[in-house]
């Protein structure tokens, strides 16, 4: 499973690269710097979309106590991590020139930053807690409880009179140029790829650290050497 | 459009390529430690299995 999300995430990004650099027209008001908007979203909904996704894994593991959804949590944590870092990162880069300031202390920018440290919050959680299961539980706490943040940002641009501009792609149609919605979706598919990807891969050497004491992880080990 | 051109972003080249250019590092780093955790794991486990031959 990893390599085949791993493949099609990597020919999606070139696609997606592709269209926001060459197919992809100069805005009419931002020029060429909008061009960061084919990473700066993607990063920002998957921060978001995988938050939501860590939260239910998590959710899961402490209703039923299933082991490995508590796991699959702790896989995602430290990708969206990234991708909320990636997301104030590539905003800063965008804000100075179209903005004149790298940071404000808006509505959307604002939530934002939390999610990234209830991310780091939960993987700090989680580690400071020698007992797994234990550890499991206090975070799953922490992950539902944060998750209250995520519509506030999704609707801070709508509640709050912000900086930040509203969404451009809305159900009842979009203020977007055909190929600079294409660029972006395509990017979007390819983080999202990548990030199954990754996480996956991730998920698989924690299942083997904490399981490194059964039988069957011995029995695997048998058959590899 | 020349490569000069490209590259030079209209004025914004620094801002551009700071955004994908940090993606692409964030990218690279953090499949560089996930697969170097399972390197670890599997190392350990190895080790663990050798152990308990002796």
């Amino acid at each position: 499973m990893v390599p085949w999300f791993a493949c099609s995430a990597a020919i999606m990004f070139v696609a997606g690269l592709y269209i926001s650099f060459f197919v992809a027209p100069t805005d009419i008001q931002q020029g060429e710097a909008y061009r960061i908007m084919f990473i700066h979203v993607p990063a920002s909904i998957l921060s978001m979309f995988i938050y939501l996704v860590m939260a239910g894994y998590a959710a899961l593991g402490l209703i039923f106590n299933t082991r490995l959804s508590s796991m699959m949590a702790s896989a995602l944590a430290p990708t969206g991590a990234l991708l909320a870092f990636l997301s104030l990162w590539t905003g800063a880069l965008w804000g100075k020139p179209m903005w004149g300031a790298w940071w404000v202390w808006d509505a959307r920018l604002t939530s934002e930053l939390i999610l990234l440290f209830l991310y780091l919050g939960f993987i700090a959680l989680h580690a400071s807690i020698d007992d797994p299961r234990r550890a499991d539980r206090a975070s799953a706490l922490l992950a539902i409880i944060g998750s209250v943040n995520v519509p506030i940002i999704y609707f801070s641009v709508q509640w709050w009179n912000t900086l930040h501009q509203g969404a451009s792609v809305k159900l009842t149609g979009t203020s977007m140029h055909v190929a600079m919605q294409q660029g972006m979706y395509t990017m979007m598919l390819a983080v999202w790829l990548y990030a199954i990807a990754v996480s996956l891969l991730r998920v698989r050497s924690i299942i083997l650290e904490r399981e490194s004491k059964t039988q069957w992880v011995s029995e695997l080990m048998e058959i590899k050497r | 459009m020349n490569w000069g051109e490209f590259f030079a972003m209209n004025g914004y080249a620094w801002y551009i390529w700071g955004s994908f250019g940090m993606a692409l590092l964030v990218f690279i780093v953090e499949i560089v430690m996930v697969r170097h955790r399972r390197a670890l794991i599997l190392q350990q486990l190895h080790l663990m299995g050798n152990a308990e031959d002796l």
